[in-house]
C-alpha cells in the first residue's frame, strides 16, 4: 500500500538510469514506512498502554540506557553511510557522460527553450533526439537562472547564465518526453515547458536530414486519433490556421501570449488583428499582416504600450511557411 | 498581589516595557498577526492551485503571493516565532533570573524587528515583489518589483535576531540561579543556546549577503549578475550559508519544547538527557557545513556535491537521537494527554515524516529527480509547519496557564489539534507524490494529471485554516475569562513553575535555589518542595 502511495505513480521509466533511481526510492521509502512505524508506532503503543487512567498507573524511574544509546546512534550511521554510497554511485552514472555522445546546445531563456545541433537546424521547445544513443546537452542561460528537468530521465540540472552546465542521459522509450523549467524564472515559469522527442533510427535520420516526419505520439502511448487526424499523415488536410496554432504552442508563445484575452507577459493576441494597436512611445499602428511579422521576426522594433521589450526575436527559428500558418492563426483569433 | 500583568496599566506602559514577559508577549502577538497574513496568502496560493491554468489570479499576482508567503513565515513567524516569543518570556524564569541579562536591548530588538518587519512590508503597498523568499539572482537583480524594500527589511530584522541571540547566550551564561549547574539546565534553555549561537554567527553573513543585493540592484557593482562580471551561484552559497543554519533557528527550539513538554506529561525524566542536550550543539555545528545540499543541481562540482552529501546524512545521527529519545521516555510512563502532549505527539508523527523525507533530498541520485518540485516543498513544510508549529502549539498550550493564570479549554484544544493534524496532512502529503511525480515548485500553472491532488491539498488546506481559527478563538476567550491557574498545574519541576500563574513583575517572590536536575519526576510524586526550593 505504502508503495502504492508512494510511486505507484512514478513517472515512466524514459532510461536505464530512470530504472537504478527507482530502485534506490524504493529502498528509501521502505526504510521509511519501517523508522515511521518504530517511531510512530512506538509511540502510540506506549501512549495507549501507559495511559495515566488506567489501573494502577505508576511511572517507572527511568533516565536512559547508554547501550540503546549507542544502538541508535550506530546502526543510523551505518545505514546512513549506506545510502549515501548508493545515491552517490547513481548520482554518478546520472551526471558522467560517454564521450561519444550525441551533443545539442542548449539556450534557456524567459520562457522558451532554445536547442541548436551539429547540422545546424535550430528548434524551440523541442528536442530531437535519437534512441538508445546518449545525448549531452551542453546548456547556457541568456538572461536569468532555469533549470532542464526531464521526469521521465530523473534528470534534472540547472542552466546559469555566464557558464555552461550540462546533463546526459540515453532514451530507451521513444515519444515524448516533457521538459519543465523548475528553477523559478519570473512571471511565466510554468509555461516554460517543453518535450524531448526521442526518435527511432529511421525517423531520426530522416529529421537530421531535414526531411519532415509524422507525428510523435507522447512516450508510453499509442498515437491518438486525434493526433493521427491532425498530423495529415493520415490523410486529412490541417488548414492553415490549425498548423499556425500547433506552431504556436510549439515556439512557446503562449507563455507569453494568451488568446482568450487574459493576463500573460505579453499583449493577449484575442482580436488583435485588423485593431489599432497603441505603442509606449504614442505612436499607432493598424495591425495586419506586416505589422504581425515584424512583432515576430523584430519585437523591438515597436513596442506595445504598457509591455517590456521582453519579447525574443523569432527571425531565423520560424520558416516562412510556419510565419504564413501562425499568420493565419492569429488572425483566426477573433 | 500585582503581576506582571497588572503592574503597570496603559498601552504606553506595554510599549515601554523593559519586562522580558511583556516583550515575549510582544513578539507573541505580533508574530501571530503575521501568521495570519502569510496564512492568507497561503490560503490563497492553494485557491490558485485548485485547477490548471488561472482560477482566481494571474500568474504575475501568484508569483507575488509565493513569494509573500515564504518571507512573511520565515523571517516574520518561525525565527522569531519560538526563540524570541516563548523565549523570552520563559528563559529567565527558567533560569530563576528577574530578567534577561540586558533588557533596554532586549527593547530594542523588538523594535528593530518591527522596523524590519515594516520595511518589508511596505513593498507590499507599492510594486511588491516576485523573487521567492530565495532572492535567487540574476532574477532578483532584474525583477522590477520592489523587492529592494524586501531584501532592506530581511537585512533590519537580522538585527534583531543576533541581538536577542547575545542576549539569550550571555543570560544563560550569567544569571543562572544558584545550585543551576550546566548539567541541570533545562533542554529548552540547552536548545535555545544552540539557536542563540547560530543567530549569532549566521545571521552577519545572511545581512552582508542581502546588503551586496541591494547594491546590485541600486549601482550594478557586478558581484551576482554575470551580465556584468558577477556569479549568480556565489549568491546561493552565500543565502544558504545562513538559510540553512536558520532551519535549525526554526527547528531547534521546537525541539528545545517537545524535550519539556513529553517529560512533564510522562511523569518520568527525559530519556537521555546528555545526549539531548549535546545532539543540539551537535545540529548546531553540522549545520554551518551542509548548506551545499540545496545546490546538487546549481552547477556546483561534483567534489563538492559528494561532501555535502555525506554531511548532510550526519545531520540525520542527532535527530534520530532525539526523536527516539522522546519515545523512550514515555516508555512505562504515566502519560497525561492534555493538549500540550496531544501537540508534541503531532509533532512526532509530522516530524518524523520531515526527518525521513530529508534523508531522500541528501541521497545525491534522488535529490537531482525531486529538487525543485513540490516533494521540497511538502518536506520542508513538514519540518518547519509540521515540527515548528506543532511544537509552538504545544508551547503555547503548555505555558499558556503562566502566561494568562488562567486554563485553556482541554475539549475544544482536542478539536483543533485534530483538525490541524488531519488538515496539515491532507494538505502535504499529496505534495509528496506530486513531487516525485515531476510536479515542479513555484507553478502557477500546471499540467492536467496533477489536478487531483492539488486538489486534496487545498482541500487539507482548509481543515488546517479552521484548525487555527478555532483555536484562535478558545484561545483568546480563555486568556480573558478561562478557569484560573494555579501556580503549576502541571506538576512541572522547572523553575516557571515554581512561582504564581501569572508570575510578578521580578518573576520570583524570593530569589529561587535550585537543588537538583529538573527531570526528577518520580512516581507517586515526591512533593516539590523536596526536590525543590520553592519561593
Ligand atoms: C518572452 C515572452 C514572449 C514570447 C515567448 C513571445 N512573445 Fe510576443 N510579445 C511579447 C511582449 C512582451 C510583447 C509586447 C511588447 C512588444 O511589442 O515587443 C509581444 C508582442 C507580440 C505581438 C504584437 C502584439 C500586439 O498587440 O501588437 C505579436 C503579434 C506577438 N508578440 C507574437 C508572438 C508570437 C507569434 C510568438 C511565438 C513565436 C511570441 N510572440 C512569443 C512577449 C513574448
Ligand atoms: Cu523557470
Ligand atoms: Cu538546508
Amino acid at each position: 500500500m505504502f508503495e502504492k502511495i508512494f510511486n505507484g505513480d512514478l513517472p515512466l521509466k524514459g532510461t536505464q538510469v530512470a530504472g537504478s533511481w527507482d530502485s534506490l526510492y524504493n529502498f528509501l521509502v521502505w526504510l521509511s514506512v519501517f523508522f515511521f512505524l518504530l517511531v510512530v508506532g512506538g509511540m502510540v503503543i506506549f501512549a495507549m498502554k501507559y495511559r495515566a487512567d488506567r489501573q494502577g498507573a505508576k511511572a517507572k524511574y527511568i533516565t536512559g540506557s547508554h547501550l540503546l544509546e549507542a544502538v541508535w546512534i550506530a546502526v543510523p550511521t551505518v545505514l546512513l553511510l549506506i545510502i549515501f554510497a548508493w545515491g552517490y554511485n547513481v548520482y554518478r552514472t546520472m551526471t558522467h557522460a560517454p564521450a561519444d555522445a550525441y551533443e545539442v546546445r542548449v539556450i534557456g531563456k524567459q520562457w522558451l527553450w532554445t536547442f541548436l545541433y551539429e547540422n545546424g537546424r535550430t528548434t524551440v521547445n523541442d528536442l530531437y533526439v535519437p534512441m538508445n544513443r546518449p545525448v549531452k546537452l551542453i546548456m547556457t542561460s541568456e538572461d536569468v537562472l532555469h533549470s532542464f528537468f526531464v521526469p521521465n530521465f530523473r534528470v534534472k540540472q540547472d542552466v546559469v547564465p555566464g557558464m555552461y552546465t550540462s546533463v546526459w542521459f540515453e532514451p530507451t522509450m521513444p515519444g515524448k518526453h516533457r521538459i519543465f523549467c523548475a528553477e523559478y524564472c519570473g512571471t511565466s515559469h510554468s509555461g516554460m515547458i517543453g518535450q524531448v522527442i526521442a526518435l527511432e533510427a529511421a525517423q531520426w535520420k530522416a529529421w537530421s536530414a531535414g526531411k519532415e516526419i509524422g507525428p510523435v505520439p507522447q512516450a508510453g502511448l499509442e498515437l491518438t486519433a486525434a493526433e493521427k487526424a491532425h498530423s495529415g499523415a493520415a490523410g486529412a488536410v490541417l488548414t492553415l490556421a490549425e498548423r499556425g496554432a500547433k506552431v504556436f504552442a510549439a515556439k512557446g508563445c503562449a507563455a507569453c501570449h494568451s488568446i482568450d484575452g487574459s493576463a500573460r507577459p505579453g499583449p493577449t493576441l484575442k482580436g488583435v488583428f485588423g485593431h489599432e494597436v497603441e505603442f509606449g512611445d504614442g505612436g499607432r499602428a493598424l495591425v495586419d499582416e506586416n505589422y504581425l511579422r515584424e512583432s515576430i521576426e523584430r519585437p523591438q522594433a515597436r513596442v506595445v504600450k504598457g509591455f517590456q521589450p521582453i519579447m525574443p526575436t523569432f527571425q531565423g527559428l520560424v520558416s516562412e511557411t510556419e510565419l504564413s500558418a501562425l499568420l493565419a492563426y492569429i488572425k483566426s483569433l477573433k | 498581589m500585582h503581576d506582571y500583568l497588572t503592574h503597570t496599566r496603559g498601552l504606553r506602559s506595554w510599549l515601554t516595557t523593559l519586562d522580558h514577559k511583556r516583550i515575549g508577549l510582544m513578539y507573541l502577538f505580533t508574530v501571530l498577526a503575521f501568521f495570519l497574513l502569510g496564512g492568507v496568502f497561503a490560503l490563497l496560493i492553494r485557491l490558485e492551485l485548485f485547477g490548471p491554468g488561472r482560477t482566481i489570479m494571474d500568474a504575475a499576482t501568484y508569483n507575488k503571493i509565493f513569494t509573500y508567503h515564504g518571507a512573511i513565515m520565515v523571517f516574520m513567524v518561525i525565527i522569531p516565532a519560538i526563540p524570541a516569543a516563548i523565549g523570552n518570556f520563559i528563559l529567565p524564569m527558567m533560569l530563576g533570573a528577574k530578567d534577561v541579562a540586558f533588557p533596554r536591548l532586549n527593547l530594542a530588538s523588538y523594535y528593530i524587528f518591527i522596523a524590519g518587519a515594516l520595511v518589508a512590508s511596505s513593498a507590499l503597498f507599492l510594486r511588491g515583489a516576485d523573487t521567492g523568499w530565495t532572492f535567487y539572482t540574476p532574477y532578483s537583480i532584474r525583477t522590477n518589483t520592489t523587492a529592494t524594500l524586501v531584501l532592506a527589511g530581511a537585512f533590519i530584522m537580522g538585527f534583531s535576531s543576533i541581538l536577542t541571540g547575545l542576549n539569550f547566550i550571555i543570560s544563560i551564561h550569567k544569571l543562572r540561579a544558584p545550585g543551576l549547574s550546566w548539567s541541570r539546565l533545562p533542554l529548552f534553555l540547552w536548545a535555545l543556546y544552540a539557536t542563540s549561537i547560530i543567530q549569532v554567527l549566521a545571521t552577519p553573513v545572511l545581512a552582508i549577503t542581502l546588503l551586496l543585493l541591494v547594491f546590485e540592484r541600486l549601482f550594478r557593482i557586478g558581484i551576482f549578475d554575470p551580465a556584468i562580471g558577477g556569479d549568480p551561484v556565489l549568491f546561493q552559497h552565500f543565502f544558504w550559508f545562513y538559510s540553512h543554519p536558520a532551519v535549525y533557528i526554526m527547528i531547534l527550539p521546537a525541539m528545545g519544547v517537545i524535550s519539556e513538554v513529553i517529560p512533564v506529561f510522562s511523569r518520568k525524566p527525559i530519556f537521555g538527557y546528555k545526549a539531548i542536550a549535546y545532539s543540539s550543539f551537535g545540529i548546531a555545528l553540522v549545520a554551518f557545513i551542509v548548506w551545499g545540499h540545496h545546490m546538487f543541481v546549481s552547477g556546483q562540482s561534483e567534489l563538492a556535491n559528494f561532501v555535502f552529501s555525506l554531511l548532510t546524512m550526519f545531520v540525520a545521527v542527532p535527530t534520530g537521537v532525539k526523536v527516539f529519545s522522546w519515545v523512550a521516555t514515555m516508555y512505562r510512563g504515566r502519560i497525561r494527554f492534555n493538549a500540550p502532549m496531544l501537540y508534541a505527539f503531532g509533532f512526532l508523527q509530522l516530524f518524523t515524516i520531515g526527518g525521513l523525507t530529508g534523508v531522500f533530498l541528501a541521497t545525491l541520485a534522488i535529490n537531482v529527480h525531486v529538487t525543485d518540485t513540490y516533494f521540497v516543498v511538502a518536506h520542508f513544510h513538514y519540518v518547519m509547519v509540521g515540527g515548528a508549529i506543532m511544537a509552538l502549539m504545544a508551547g503555547l498550550h503548555y505555558w499558556f496557564p503562566k502566561f494568562w493564570g488562567r486554563m485553556y479549554p482541554e475539549g475544544p484544544a482536542r478539536v483543533s489539534f485534530a483538525l490541524l493534524l488531519a488538515g496539515f496532512n491532507l494538505t502535504f502529503f499529496p505534495q509528496f507524490i506530486l513531487g516525485s511525480q515531476g510536479m515542479p515548485r513555484r507553478y502557477w500553472d500546471y499540467l492536467p494529471e496533477y489536478t487531483m491532488l492539488n486538489r486534496v491539498s487545498t482541500a487539507g488546506s482548509w481543515f488546517l485554516a479552521a484548525g487555527f481559527v478555532y483555536a484562535a478563538v478558545y484561545l483568546w476567550r480563555a486568556m480573558r475569562a478561562g478557569e484560573p491557574a494555579p501556580a503549576n498545574p502541571w506538576e512541572a519541576n522547572t523553575l516557571e513553575w515554581q512561582t504564581a500563574s501569572p508570575p510578578p513583575h521580578d518573576n520570583f517572590a524570593t530569589a529561587p535555589v535550585v537543588t537538583d536536575w529538573p527531570y526528577e519526576y518520580r512516581d507517586p510524586l515526591v512533593p516539590a518542595s523536596a526536590s525543590r526550593s520553592l519561593p
